[in-house]
């Protein structure tokens, strides 16, 4: 709830390990604001009310004295427009870890090539890690965004529209490295498009000013809604 | 028509403001530079033998001691302003930034005379008892501007901070970072040249002060080797001589105005440069 506008309301859902989960509304229905709940960057907005509990492994994150460092470690978040930071592409990766307490050199080298590879950008930069990374494309910083929270081994990442301003072979890219990374992540996407959450969810969620309308396989959603508003959505009636 | 009258008017008000300038240039440089020439550039700034009516016109323990006091100040200063600005752009609830920025920029306001009277009054007599030596020095020329560029540095790097995008902060913060981390990190990297644009315009308005530190800093002709130490700035020399001066010794006066000029001018650039770069 910001102020007096409730943004999000009753909602229930369970999130499976090891799956992509996928997120779909039209704007306003609440998609960003529970992503961001999930990391609690809604400590940044004052006069937030949020009631209820997320559970990590059982255990509640919004509890106050919950350490929200080590959960937004935990819990990796990709914004929908690439922010790295104005520094090289070397100490975008390493940021997180080091800021964690990873010093050996070595084990830093390690998990900025694994994570670089497990985005699919390693072979664009490997040759250029000590370069700024605002050099790189918009899909190449969207997938250094990607191996940054890998970087920092997250166990949950968390999507917002991560290929909403990218075009058709960077978006590609990006699902191809979502689908690899899914036995080892819990991953979830939030997306307008629609395809794009049919390609690659496991299980998919469909938000409505707010509500949470269907959660299921994303055959049933998108094959077999059983809400008339979810088959509106889907088939493009409106949103 | 009547456009183009007053657009006339504004182009020909806007000139002349800069012509002003210009022609403080010219003066500045038309009254010093003979005596420059007739001394020796050589002589000029790297002698410390001042007896202008006796033809000896070096200038150096001027410079090193306007050197000196800036330097002091901005190493004391530099510290507390961003420690303030800081605090007031990320930690201060907005409520309070909006009453707490415009006290610190009425700081600014406070005429530099009233510093150097508290300066002689309360901070002057503190070193003479627990440190030794006449009070009046160079350490309390540099506190004293130390609390008068507080105001220009703070301001500016506040404007600076808040100038980051939030997306930054966010980004570091997502990434499990503390909000300490954030700023240490993130957030004062990519302040950095408006930072340091605020730590040159601070360090131009030190080096300029005059009244405060004739005030507090002793005014001995020599090159200080002691905080503790006398000092006479540049700016003090010309306040305390131009009035009895005359001849060659005038001239002189005007010469150190165009070091100090050059100094300044030079600050000034490098400080819009950093600017337009960000």
């Amino acid at each position: 709830m910001y102020g007096q506008e409730f943004s999000l309301q009753s909602i229930s859902l369970a999130i499976p390990k090891s799956q992509i989960t996928g997120i779909m509304g039209p704007s306003n229905s609440g998609k960003t604001t529970l992503l961001r709940i999930l990391n609690r960057l809604t400590d940044l907005i004052p006069d937030i009310l949020i009631r209820g509990q997320v559970l990590l492994d059982g255990v509640d994150i919004l509890m106050p004295h919950y350490n929200v460092n080590l959960l937004r470690a935990r819990v990796g978040m990709v914004f929908a427009k690439p922010i790295p930071l104005p520094r090289s592409i070397y100490e975008n990766l390493t940021f997180g870890p080091r800021m964690h307490g990873v010093k050996d050199r070595r084990i830093l080298d390690e998990r900025v090539e694994q994570s670089l590879q497990a985005a699919i950008l390693w072979d664009e930069v490997k040759d250029r890690l000590f370069e700024s990374a605002l050099k790189l494309s918009g899909g190449q910083q969207q997938r250094l965004c990607i191996a940054r929270t890998l970087a920092m081994q997250s166990e949950v990442i968390l999507l917002d529209e991560p290929t909403s301003g990218l075009d058709p072979i960077s978006t590609a890219k990006i699902e191809e490295a979502l689908r690899n990374l899914k036995k080892d992540y819990t991953i979830i996407l939030v997306s307008n498009n629609t395809k794009q959450i049919a390609r690659i969810s496991d299980r998919v969620a469909f938000f409505l000013m707010g509500d949470l309308i269907e959660y299921g396989p994303p055959d049933m959603l998108f094959t077999n809604p059983s809400d008339k508003r979810t088959e509106d959505y889907v088939s493009g009636r409106f949103g | 028509m009547k456009e183009k009258i007053i657009e006339k008017i504004l182009t020909l008000l806007a000139f002349s403001a800069i012509g002003v300038l210009l022609l403080i240039t010219v003066f500045i440089f038309k009254e010093g530079l003979p005596v420059i020439l007739k001394a020796g550039i050589k002589d000029f700034l790297f002698s410390a033998k001042w007896a202008p009516t006796k033809g000896h016109f070096g200038i150096l323990a001027m410079i090193i001691s306007s050197l000196a006091v800036t330097f002091g100040s901005i190493v004391m200063g530099v510290p507390l302003a961003l420690a303030c600005a800081v605090t007031l752009a990320e930690f201060c609830p907005p409520r309070l930034l909006v009453f707490l920025k415009p006290t610190i920029e009425l700081l600014a306001g406070i005429p530099s005379v009233v510093f150097g009277f508290l300066g002689v009054i309360l901070l002057v007599p503190i070193i003479r008892e627990y440190l030794g030596g006449p009070g009046l020095s160079l350490l309390a020329a540099s506190i004293i501007l130390a609390i008068m560029i507080l105001p220009t540095i703070t301001s500016i790097s506040i404007d600076a901070i808040q100038a980051v995008p939030l997306l930054y902060k966010e980004g570091a913060l997502a990434m499990g970072a503390t909000h300490w981390q954030a700023i240490w990190l993130v957030i004062l990297p990519a302040a950095r040249s408006g930072v340091v644009t605020a730590i040159i315009l601070g360090m131009a308005r030190a080096i300029g002060e005059t009244m405060a530190v004739i005030m507090v800093a002793g005014n001995a002709l020599k090159i200080p080797s002691s905080l503790l130490d006398p000092v006479r700035t540049l700016t003090s020399t010309i306040a305390l001589e131009m009035g009895y001066s005359a001849g060659d010794h005038r001239t002189a006066l005007f010469a150190a105005g165009m070091i100090l000029f050059i100094f300044i001018m030079a600050l000034t650039i490098l400080a819009n440069l950093l600017m337009r770069k960000k």
